[in-house]
């Protein structure tokens, strides 16, 4: 009894762990208090603060537009190599997945301060024109999308592009009406990764970005060292609406999940 | 109190699952010292459930479980002397073949000497002595078996359980280790309880077999027995192949089914409704005439030692093995003598009967249209623009190509005067009627010669002709592919 | 050119030449260099020999060490419980313990750090503490998700079999389910490990004045200095290739092991 007791309890207290701050912020977004303690008067305050401040607004725009061009990007390269390779001769093949392996395995401060050198210090690039940022996020998350495209291509039956070839589909639609179709579910899972690399990031974006501009990462930390209290409770909100839109697209997922799921059970049910 | 003959005894053993399902219910049985028992069901009969219970990887709901005399049925696996040869074989991954065969010896503290020395005598018995440092990736399907059975006997248990140990194994090797299996247990004398679905298996391999069925035993008995004398209508069709039929008792050792009338052995009352198995190779074909029935050849399949025959017989498909072959189309007589019917006193009088699917895709029953939702009948079916039905994959199904068999229990069928009567299915004479107490019980023979059975309360008379009214909503539909 | 699907390739081969291996080659270029573009070991010496820089290298891998324990101590149990219960849904409990990764890590940090400054006042009295305990909160998702994966794919008749061996629960876990969850244990540890070395951002956000080996690298970047960041960089480089050598090594000593899993 007591063991099932302890074994129920080991989640539920890391659950805690993970998920206390976060709601207790989230319930002191919605008071004035400026720091956690005694529970003081509802406002929603911290919202009208969050989408009201232009400085936030466009922080806020700007990360997001970053990781859709840079996700992009990854996307297109990451599934281009991913083919290449995959058709190359093995020697190719294997020294590309090996390049590909040091940005996922390398501490992004290594990555992102190699990347400014090579960029800003030796070749000069300004950091302004936004291209070692945006490149950097690419760089990030380009080797992602190449290992989520690889297995697909790997379970692809090899057969099926020379089939499209022998029923008189040339190389360039064989390959956008028979492979791309065959890969696309790892695309979209590789450009979701990408997203979410580019969002979360922080040191790519310290070492590449124009000291006029800041992501979600880089704001909130240079905020959290700052006094502007304001600006800081206003950060909780934006936690808060992260968190839910979180739940909210996990939710969704889940739930349309279980609807494939409850359709493959009817079909087996009529076999 | 115990038998000392009995190494284990399962009583009263129920296994009911938290959302209600009854796994296992009242199961009994007595397993002699040394006996080969094999455990015989479809899938989901709670045959391996049974034997995780006597491994103790399951707890019975209810009943008790006898070693020796003394009850097990809380004590964890580790401490029961029972090893298990598992379905995909369960070898550790990370050790190699020489510490899975010693992992046992290992949890008894057995002295190092030793343990090299049994786990090198047990490599031999299964033939493969020298396999020692191999790595389990690097065997062969037969091979990881034979691993299996060694980590198991090494361990010198009183019982050894396999579970379909060799159901992952091609058909060659299945047979040379069937054979193996049943000379090592002959050589050990331990007891083995075997579980698997395959009835020839279980044939060849077993002392005593129990069927099960539905998490119920159906039969116990030898091999010979459960062949030759099923029990019921399940056993009859689970083993071997059988022609079944519902009939009812005419007279003294008098039976008749199929639309025949039969001598057999068995001596049940007149008036009962029975169910007579006969196997195929039973059936001898005769001269049109000549025998108890007959019919048309429709299919004659060459099988390597017989011929598998199947004749059209009024509205019955009778299937024959016979070393001599027939042709296609031919009028043939079917004989059986009384030793190669068994009769069954029926304990559902259900009337199963086939029925038709005609060219505009309705289903039909003597020519007669049976008003029902044929999609709801073939799971995954539509009606596409022209009425034509489709199957899952989109394609029309064809008539020919499918079998569809009605059930209708004998109170939802009335009987009528009116033969004329549109809602007439079929008309019949009525050859039989016994008093039920509250009812009579008719058995109607019909021209197509399938027989009815039909329940009324109002007396009719025997050779009455009567229409018989067949509610569709009352049937229940099965489909055969 | 003639159209083939070898040649889709180039760009992705160009752009790994450029943007990863072209910049660890400035990368060495610049950590054996000095300000006038000189050869020299001065770099490298310098870091061994100050005093300063080789404690934060020993501290970091300290943090590193016992933020790893502490992710693999609270991780294990929780992904053994959820992978080894009989609950149906287990697919949307594990979402649950990963669903904080897909916040923004900065939005989490500031949370715990109200928090703890909610229960220690100052955060500056316990430096090491709210060290491991930010990354382990950090990173705790990516040490449950792998070892919960591995638990849960593990063929259950195997701990069966060592009950019915005689193992009693203890012995059945120790000789067979954790040698068999040691792949999660180890990509979860290397998911954690070289993070927590590198991560400093996580204790400037909790008020921390201690250096890490990746804090090393952001003073050098704001004073400008490339020579002696790109060294800080090419030593925690080495040290990365040899962790991820040896886990690679136990990996796959596990894989020929363990290829009777598939």
């Amino acid at each position: 009894m007591t063991k099932k007791l302890i074994r129920g309890l080991i989640p539920v207290i890391a659950l805690i762990f993970l998920y206390a701050p976060i709601l207790i912020l989230a319930v002191y977004s919605f008071t004035d208090a400026t720091q956690i303690g005694a529970i003081r008067g509802f406002t929603l305050k911290n919202y009208v603060t969050l989408f009201t401040t232009e400085e936030l607004r466009n922080m806020i725009l700007g990360t997001i537009l970053l990781a859709l061009a840079s996700a992009l990007l990854a996307t297109l390269f990451g599934t281009l190599g991913a083919i290449g390779a995959f058709y190359s001769r093995k020697r190719v093949s294997s020294a590309v997945s090996t390049v590909n392996q040091i940005p996922v395995i390398n501490a992004d401060v290594v990555t992102g301060f190699s990347l400014c050198i090579l960029l800003v210090v030796v070749l000069g690039i300004s950091k302004d024109t936004y291209l070692p940022l945006l490149f950097g996020h690419v760089t990030l998350s380009a080797p992602f999308v190449y290992l989520s495209v690889m297995p697909k291509l790997k379970q692809m039956d090899s057969s099926l592009y020379e089939a499209a070839l022998d029923l008189g589909a040339t190389p360039a639609s064989a390959l956008f009406r028979v492979v791309i179709p065959q890969i696309f579910s790892g695309m979209v899972s590789g450009f979701s990764l990408a997203v979410t690399l580019s969002l979360d990031d922080y040191f790519i974006a310290t070492y590449t970005k124009p000291a006029t501009f800041d992501t979600i990462s880089t704001y909130v930390v240079n905020a959290t060292k700052g006094s502007q209290t304001a600006i800081k409770t206003a950060l909780w909100a934006l936690s808060t609406l992260i968190f839910v839109i979180v739940i909210l697209i996990v939710l969704g997922l889940n739930l349309r999940a279980r609807r494939a799921d409850r359709s493959d059970l009817r079909k087996e049910a009529g076999r | 109190m115990a038998n000392s003959e009995n190494i284990i005894e399962l009583k009263h053993i129920s296994r009911t699952f938290e959302d209600g399902f009854a796994a296992v219910s009242d199961f009994n049985l007595e397993v002699k010292r040394g006996e080969f028992v094999t455990f015989l069901g479809p899938s989901g009969c709670g045959k391996t459930t049974t034997l995780r219970m006597i491994a103790g990887f399951d707890m019975p709901t209810e009943g008790d479980i006898l070693l020796d005399g003394k009850d097990i049925s809380k004590l964890p696996p580790n401490e029961r002397p029972i090893n298990t040869v598992f379905q995909r074989y369960a070898l550790f991954p990370h050790m190699n073949i020489y510490d899975n065969i010693a992992f046992g010896l290992k949890q008894k503290k057995t002295p190092k000497e030793e343990i090299r020395k049994k786990v090198k005598k047990v490599l031999e018995l299964v033939d493969l002595e020298g396999f020692e440092k191999r790595s389990v990736s690097t065997l062969s399907g037969g091979q990881q078996q034979r691993v299996a059975i060694a980590r198991a006997l090494v361990n010198e248990p009183e019982i050894l359980l396999l579970d379909e140990p060799l159901g992952a194994l091609d058909l060659k090797m299945r047979k040379e280790m069937q054979i193996e299996l049943k000379a090592m247990h002959d050589e050990l004398g331990i007891t083995f309880i075997y579980v698997t679905h395959d009835q020839e298996e279980a044939l060849t391999m077993s002392d005593k077999i129990v069927v099960m069925s539905e998490g119920r035993i159906q039969q116990i008995g030898t091999p010979e027995d459960i062949y030759n004398e099923p029990q019921n209508a399940f056993v009859a069709d689970f083993i071997g192949e059988s022609n079944i039929f519902n009939g009812i008792m005419t007279g003294a050792l008098e039976a008749r089914f199929a639309g025949g009338h039969f001598k057999c052995v068995d001596d049940v009352a007149e008036g009962t409704q029975i169910t007579a198995v006969v196997r195929p190779e039973d059936i001898e074909i005769v001269k049109p005439g000549e025998g108890q029935i007959r019919g048309r050849v429709i299919s004659v399949i060459f099988k390597g030692i017989h011929y598998e025959i199947t004749v059209q017989s009024g509205r019955y498909e009778v299937v024959i093995q016979s070393t001599k072959s027939a042709k296609v189309g031919d009028e043939v007589g079917m004989k059986v003598e009384p030793d190669g019917i068994h009769i069954m006193i029926a304990e559902d009088h259900t009337n199963i009967f086939p029925v038709d699917m005609n060219r505009s895709h309705r289903l039909e029953f003597n020519g007669k249209e049976l008003w029902t939702s044929l999609t709801q009948i073939i799971k995954g079916s539509r009606r596409n623009e022209n009425g034509e039905l489709l199957d899952e994959n989109g394609e029309v199904i064809d008539p020919e190509k499918i079998h569809i068999s009605a059930a209708i229990e004998p109170q939802d069928i009335q009987m009528t005067d009116d033969i004329d009567d549109e809602k007439v299915l079929v008309e019949g004479t009525i050859s039989n009627l016994i008093y039920k107490g509250d009812h009579y019980s008719y058995v109607l023979n019909t021209d197509l010669g399938q027989d009815f059975i039909v329940d009324d309360e109002y007396l009719w008379n025997m050779g009455d002709r009567v229409g018989l009214i067949l509610p569709a909503d009352k049937m229940r539909f099965s489909v055969k592919k | 050119m003639k159209f083939s699907r070898k040649t889709l390739g180039i760009p992705y081969i160009i752009f790994l030449l450029i943007f990863v291996v072209a910049p660890l080659l400035v990368l060495f270029y610049y950590a054996f260099t000095n300000g006038q573009g000189q050869f020299t070991f001065r770099n490298l010496t310098g870091f061994f020999t100050d005093p300063n820089t080789v404690g934060t290298l020993f501290y970091s891998l300290a943090i590193a060490l016992v933020t790893t324990a502490v992710c693999l101590l609270i991780a294990y149990p929780v992904a053994y419980v959820l992978a080894t219960s009989g609950l149906k849904s287990k697919g949307v409990i594990i979402m649950i313990f990963v669903l904080p990764m897909w916040i923004n890590f900065s939005l989490r940090i500031t949370a715990l750090k109200e928090i703890l400054t909610l229960i220690e006042g100052n955060l500056a009295f316990y430096p090491f503490l709210n060290s491991v305990i930010g990354m382990t909160y950090d990173f705790l998702p990516f040490m449950i998700l792998p070892i919960y994966n591995t638990i849960v794919k593990l063929d259950g008749s195997l701990t069966e079999a060592a009950r019915d061996l005689g193992a009693d629960e203890k012995r059945a876990f120790l000789h067979v389910t954790l040698p068999l969850s040691l792949p999660g244990i180890i990509s979860g540890v290397s998911m954690v490990f070289l993070p927590a070395m590198t991560n400093y951002v996580v204790l400037d956000m909790l008020y921390n004045s201690t250096y890490i080996m990746g804090s090393l690298i952001g003073s050098y970047f704001s004073a400008y200095n490339w020579h002696g960041g790109s060294m800080i960089a090419l030593i925690l480089l080495a040290i990365i290739c040899v962790f991820t050598l040896v886990t690679n090594g136990m990996e796959e000593e596990d894989a020929r092991a363990g290829g009777a899993l598939l």
